[in-house]
């Protein structure tokens, strides 16, 4: 029993990632019909966000400290960063040690801005062509753009930490009357566990509950009808397309502390989360979100030893796998809607 | 001539041409001049452009006459590879038997895959490819080990039975040879300071390629193209006229499976090793690129593509900040700081950044690919002919 909620609880962050980017994919897919390769991108663009404040925060210039001297006598030279000369030592301690969920405002607008500028820029002229040359060009974007981040960034994984109040685990034994210590969760992974379904929970608000989501809805439906009420709508789907950017983005931040962020760390979750997306149902936003936290759950079960010795390498094929026979059994997906794309 | 019209043998014979001078095209410059570092004329690299060559026109046969786009051809090209180890390894270092393999284990792959994957189409297809050449990627990099040598990979050793051959010597090591023709073996000849290699390894693999070239002419006019072309054009029309279109685009996908098997077999008899990362799917992106590059659909498009990537992949990212600077030197000292700075995140390390923008533009501007913006520049030449302003002999109804 505990090793089964233990694995449960491990599917759950690496789930809560998939459901995120694919919950993006299929916004963008549902709402403007392109397949977008560079979501991935934009998933590692939202990390180096965190990477890039946590910095921010540390530029810090040279003083000379009378009060202490080195081994020679001399007074010690201490870096300080200009934080501490805005805020003082304390709250600028705090603000450093806090920089990953301060990256969350930095990184919305970034975000929001970088997922604009590619719909108007780039993606609003391959409305018209076959999906593969939508797939060709966000591809090759998606090369772009993990090269720039590696031009400035370096290759290397920048480990970037969560706050200290984060760190540690939980433990989750003594908490429902299992023996202590039989299943400990780092506190991290349960903060993004939250925040997933947060983020989550916030878009299908916005999508149910607001006027501007219930347009987006009807356009999502029929297009051509809403364009002919009168009503902008590809004004509201270039915001949307921001909106998926910044769910990818936000889902990036907060996964810096779990996986130190490298360049290809999108690539890596693209590819699985295209499989999340086809699972769930193209164009199906709960079915994208199911299908993630299935799969992620899936594959943490896989990985236990008891399943490994009985079936190898399975852990390694588990998500291939389930999308197979998905796709043959169900071609829709598991929550696909009739029409969407079911050739 | 071979059963090709005058276009398409003029086009064979022009490639036959450039791999067969390949050595010295590939090395305009002399050896010790500053731009010696731009020769691509040495075996390793000759080799690799005609076995992406090869590779790329495999997949070009699916994509460019199908349109439906397979992100896990790399797949094939791995499991040939390993084929061809195995043959290497238990029968003969001859090449002729592991190559062979290689091509028929990667077809019954393919054919296995296809047959699953073809049940869908469009972005599913890649979906499903993707997944396949993921779990071999997977597979072989874990549980396979014992068959495929896991992270380590496999290379022939001494020990390996190899019924066909006698005993190696103690110390010797096993060479992939044609009939006692040692692939790495190579004639130099060396021509005022320029240097010539005509390496054998390279020949054989041009030999296949234009044999796979020419096979895929073949393909492209024969009424199995035709065919495949419908399909891509409209296949619901394709049904309503009683066709069933999956016959024809499974044998378009096993034969561009096999392909990639003869690829990957040649890599192995080229450089006897194999790891899994070549199955990754980055590899398979890879030939997409190429191929795109190149011109999809067309014949020449994805082995020029491959020319280019490879090039680019092993002589741009040579180029370093200190060699910019002697290019740039002759202008003042702070534009050429200034201008090194600019070009900097191009070449070298950044080439995949180089390549990702040009393949950009590419999909944007020139759908048609390299040859496509070839075409554009004959045809601007063309215009300022006046003598090709007269009608080509078609009569436009007044209508």
């Amino acid at each position: 029993m505990d090793a089964i909620i233990l694995q449960i609880l491990n599917g759950l962050d690496k789930g809560s990632a998939y459901a995120l980017i694919a919950l993006g994919l299929t916004l963008i897919f549902g709402t403007l019909g392109v397949v977008n390769f560079a979501h991935g991108a934009l998933f590692m663009i939202g990390a180096f966000c965190a990477v890039t404040l946590s910095r921010l925060l540390q530029i810090s210039h040279t003083v000379i400290d009378e009060t202490q001297k080195d081994f020679l006598g001399n007074p010690l030279q201490v870096e300080v960063p200009y934080i501490y000369d805005i805020f003082g030592q304390a709250t600028g301690d705090v603000i450093i040690d806090w920089a990953v969920p301060i990256s969350i405002l930095f990184a919305i607008p970034v975000m929001v801005l970088i997922g604009v500028a590619m719909e108007r820029g780039l993606i609003k002229h391959f409305y018209s062509r076959p999906h593969a040359d939508q797939i060709l060009v966000t591809f090759g974007l998606a090369i772009v753009l993990q090269e720039i981040i590696k031009y400035y960034y370096g290759a290397n994984p920048i480990p970037t930490p969560a706050p200290d109040a984060f760190k540690g685990s939980f433990d989750f034994g003594a908490a429902l009357g299992f023996d202590p210590n039989t299943i400990i969760y780092p506190y991290w992974r349960l903060v993004y566990f939250a925040f997933a379904a947060i983020i989550i929970g916030g878009v299908f608000a916005f999508l149910q509950f607001t006027t501007f989501g219930m347009v987006v809805r009807a356009g999502m439906a029929d297009r051509e009808t809403v364009q002919l009420l009168g009503i902008n709508i590809d004004k509201r789907f270039t915001l949307m397309f921001g909106l998926a950017a910044a769910v990818a983005g936000l889902a990036g931040v907060m996964y810096t502390p779990i996986n130190s962020p490298n360049y290809h760390m999108g690539m890596d979750f693209l590819v699985l989360s295209f499989v999340v997306v086809v699972v769930g149902g193209m164009g199906s936003l709960p079915g994208a979100v199911l299908a993630g936290f299935l799969l992620g759950i899936l594959e943490s079960f896989a990985s236990m030893r008891e399943v490994l010795e009985f079936l190898p390498g399975i852990n390694q094929i588990i998500i291939y796998l389930v999308a197979i026979i998905i796709l043959l059994t169900r071609p829709r997906g598991l929550m696909g809607r009739k029409g969407v794309m079911e050739d | 001539m071979l059963g090709l019209d005058k276009k398409h043998t003029n086009l064979l014979l022009l490639v036959f041409v450039l791999t067969l001078l390949a050595p010295f095209i590939l090395n305009p410059f002399p050896e010790g001049s500053g731009m010696a570092q731009f020769n691509a004329g040495y075996p390793d690299l000759m080799q690799r452009f005609v076995i992406f060559g090869i590779f790329a026109i495999g997949f070009n046969i699916l994509f460019g006459l199908t349109g439906y786009l397979s992100f896990g051809h790399a797949a094939f090209l791995g499991v040939g590879s390993y084929a061809a180890m195995w043959m290497m390894k238990l029968l003969t270092m001859n090449i002729i038997p592991a190559i062979a393999v290689s091509v028929i284990v990667a077809g019954l792959f393919a054919l296995l895959v296809g047959w699953i994957s073809l049940r869908r189409s469009g972005i599913y297809f890649s979906i499903l490819t993707l997944a396949f050449a993921q779990m071999s990627y997977a597979l072989a990099y874990s549980v396979l080990t014992p068959i495929t040598g896991g992270e380590t990979g496999l290379q022939p050793k001494l020990q390996d039975p190899r019924i066909l051959d006698g005993a190696l010597e103690a110390g010797a090591s096993p060479k992939a040879n044609l009939f006692g023709l040692e692939m790495g073996s190579s004639f130099e000849w060396s021509v005022g300071s320029w240097l010539f290699t005509f390496n054998v390894g390279y020949y054989v693999a041009a030999i296949a390629m234009l044999a796979s070239f020419y096979l895929a002419i073949r393909i492209f006019n024969s009424p199995f193209g035709m065919m495949l072309r419908a399909i891509k054009s409209n296949q619901q029309r394709l049904n309503y006229t009683g066709l069933n279109a999956r016959p024809y685009t499974l044998a378009a996908f096993v034969v561009s499976g096999m392909y990639a098997g003869l690829a990957g077999g040649l890599m192995v008899a080229m450089d006897t090793q194999v790891g899994a990362e070549r199955m990754f799917w980055t590899a398979s992106g890879e030939v997409v690129l190429m191929t795109i590059l190149g011109g999809a659909g067309t014949l020449i498009g994805p082995v020029l593509g491959a020319g280019m990537i490879k090039y680019m992949e092993n002589i741009m990212s040579k180029i370093n900040s200190t060699i910019l600077h002697e290019w740039f030197a002759f202008l003042p000292d702070g534009l050429e700081d200034f201008v090194v700075t600019l070009i900097y995140p191009f070449i070298g390390k950044g080439w995949h950044l180089t390549l990702g923008l040009i393949f950009m533009l590419v999909v944007i501007f020139l759908p048609g690919g390299l040859v496509e913006g070839g075409q554009r520049i004959a045809k601007l030449f063309k215009r300022k002919n006046p003598s090709s302003d007269t009608p080509d002999g078609k009569t436009t109804p007044a209508e």
